[in-house]
């Protein structure tokens, strides 16, 4: 399988050879969303374009767990009658979204920055503050 | 929580035959007891029930709050229901009831969640941090005061460096000196409820605040009926109060007597009465008073902190300083505040710590794991992120080490929490999360020959020993490995000079 042998190729040299971390965009308020600037590290490594798609759809996914919609207000008026029990007994909408980004996540991993040496960290390991991205050094750049 | 799929590879028996099938990690070697993340929590929280429950270190007089509701319901159902359910209506207890029941579940709710902490950054993400702001090479021995100035919606806001935390706080975020804890949204630290009140409880504080100045009103209302309809059936008001004149507050020889429980029951009806009437009249002015103060900070999308630091007051700094988090409508400020989704805690409570935790990595850092022989013996049922990720921490430990960031010889000054002028102390909370989002259990089983420092880092929950009682200053541990450890301030002056809000 083309992961697993970037994955060995990965392990055989397997050193971090920096990090990078794209900060938060504070220009609309206390959103979650991230910086699309393209990081310079990362130039030599990923296009420029690939990168912005997979920041905007992580934003568009926050942005749809954080949304002020019928769906949300629903929960809360609900969550509210029944003194917020409900917490405890139902997924949020949110957490629901966040395993949606978890597995969006992971797909990016496998199909596009694993095989160019890259790791992406879902941002809630991180507390939301920042997305880590992990450079391996590789010499053997197959691709 | 989530299973694992993968176990723990143990180089000793790599050489040996295959790994065991897919046994959940959590059990380790013996060499190391798998821990969860609240153990090794660096703030000012205590946790119950394997982390699930989260309390500030000082609970402030959360224990009276309760005692007090507790009480003077007791007293109202023991004494005036009976009364009035035979006078008036049977509803009276029934209603009593479910506020307090309300009641009640909203103030243990505001207790016991996660107001929204900020889990401090990674030892990596401190030092690129660091990286950013040094560029002025500055040779001053203060430092400057880190502030990032950004721009939402027109408003120019500032955001200030936290030197516990090591990074930027968020808009609208402030660190609880009491709880040691950046929260997002933070409103206040309010010592009635034992916790700090931020994004993710805020909900619940106004709903205990609002079903409270209900519940008050209520059984104050209740009880001057009870007194009223007592005193027409024959006698006058005072007579009826005056009817045991010497039982409380004073004893037959006038010395005052301490009320305890056994003189409550022992109290005269209208003497009970008269004590619920004290209690509801001295509280629900305060009570009232704040849930009227929180619902304009609601309808206007402020928090108290903000209010009382007049951040977007027009009188402070440029004339049309407008709040830019507001959407200009009392109910969409509302909903969005009250009604709005509920965010996740950030700070993951009963995940495992795992080697590339701060805390785990002081713990555990021991570079002497084979890579390729693991590598292939890969086990092909792990996902390839499993395995990368496998691959990360065992190539951190290899080659960062003890993780360095650059020290801030700066003392660090964090503002005091804001006091809502209300509430007379303050302490601080934690928060809980649900279940982690994974569970990383492959941590190389190496002796870490920074144990015996990191123990009492990795207690610093329970004892604190490392942190002060004084937020201003810290101690510095000998390893740069707990690079991330507050350090000490060496000649001090203070690191971040007091922004005037604006």
């Amino acid at each position: 399988m083309a992961e697993t042998h970037s994955l060995q190729d990965l392990g055989q040299q397997a050193a971090v050879a920096a990090k990078v971390f794209i900060q938060r965009d504070y220009t609309n308020g206390t959103v979650c969303q991230f910086q699309t600037k393209f990081p310079s590290e990362l130039e030599t490594r990923i296009d420029k374009t690939q990168f912005e798609e997979t920041v905007r759809t992580l934003n568009n996914l926050y942005a749809e767990a954080e949304k002020l919609g019928g769906q949300s207000y629903l929960e809360g008026c609900l969550a509210c009658l029944t003194a917020y029990t409900v917490f405890l007994c139902m997924e949020t909408h949110y957490e629901k979204v966040l395993k949606k980004i978890a597995k969006y996540i992971q797909e990016q991993n496998d199909k596009i920055y694993a095989p160019r040496g890259l790791l992406l960290t879902d941002p809630i390991e991180r507390g939301l503050r920042v997305i880590e991205v992990t450079l391996f050094e590789d010499r053997s750049l197959g691709r | 929580m989530k299973s694992c799929e993968y176990q723990q590879i143990d180089p000793r028996t790599l050489s040996a035959s295959n790994p065991s099938a897919q046994s959940c990690a959590g059990g380790q070697s013996s060499a190391q007891r798998s821990r969860r993340k609240w153990e090794v929590f660096p703030g000012k929280n205590r946790f119950y029930c394997d982390g699930r429950i989260i309390l500030a270190r000082q609970s402030g007089v959360l224990p009276l709050t309760l005692g007090l509701i507790v009480v003077t319901c007791g007293l109202f159902f023991a004494f005036d229901c009976p009364f009035l359910v035979e006078h008036l209506t049977v509803f009276i207890p029934v209603i009593g009831g479910v506020l307090f029941v309300f009641v009640v579940v909203s103030l243990l709710q505001t207790s016991l969640t996660d107001p929204g902490i900020l889990p401090r950054a990674t030892p990596d993400e401190a030092a690129d941090v660091e990286r950013q702001i040094d560029t002025t090479g500055t040779s001053s021995y203060r430092p400057p005061p880190r502030t990032r100035e950004i721009v939402i919606r027109e408003q120019v806001v500032k955001l200030k460096y936290c030197f516990t935390c090591k990074m930027f706080r968020p808009p609208r975020t402030s660190h609880c000196s009491l709880c040691d804890n950046c929260v997002e949204r933070f409103d206040h630290h309010c010592p009635w409820v034992g916790n700090c009140v931020g994004r993710r409880n805020y909900r619940f504080f106004y709903s205990f605040i609002i079903s409270l100045s209900f519940l008050i009103s209520f059984i104050f209302g209740c009880v001057i009926t009870h007194l009223t309809l007592r005193s027409q059936s024959g006698k006058g008001l005072v007579q009826s109060i005056q009817e045991s004149p010497g039982r409380y507050p004073f004893s037959a020889h006038g010395r005052p007597v301490r009320l305890t429980r056994r003189h409550l029951l022992s109290l005269d009806p209208p003497t009970r009465t008269v004590v619920e009437l004290v209690i509801c009249f001295f509280s629900i002015w305060s009570v009232m008073g704040l849930s009227g103060f929180h619902t304009y900070l609601v309808a206007s999308n402020l928090t108290t902190n903000e209010d009382i630091k007049g951040a977007w007051s027009s009188k402070r700094g440029a004339a049309d300083s407008v709040n830019p988090y507001s959407h200009n409508s009392v109910f969409t400020n509302c909903c969005v505040t009250l009604c709005g989704p509920m965010p996740p805690s950030l700070i993951d409570r009963r995940g495992s710590v795992t080697p590339d935790d701060p805390s785990a990595a002081a713990a555990s850092a021991a570079p002497e794991l084979e890579l390729p022989p693991f590598m292939a013996k890969s086990d092909t049922r792990m996902s390839p992120k499993e395995l990368l990720e496998r691959v990360v921490r065992s190539s951190e430990l290899c080659l960062l080490g003890r993780p360095t960031v650059p020290k801030t010889a700066a003392l660090e000054q964090e503002e005091p929490a804001p006091r809502d002028p209300r509430c007379s102390s303050c302490s601080s909370s934690s928060s809980s999360s649900p279940s982690s989002p994974g569970c990383w259990e492959g941590r190389p089983p190496c002796p870490p020959p920074t144990a015996a420092l990191c123990h009492p880092y990795g207690r610093g929950a329970r004892r604190g020993s490392l942190d002060s009682v004084n937020p201003a200053f810290r101690l510095a541990l000998p390893s740069p490995a707990l690079s991330h450890a507050p350090l000490v301030v060496v000649g001090g002056a203070a690191g971040s000079a007091p922004v005037p809000p604006h």
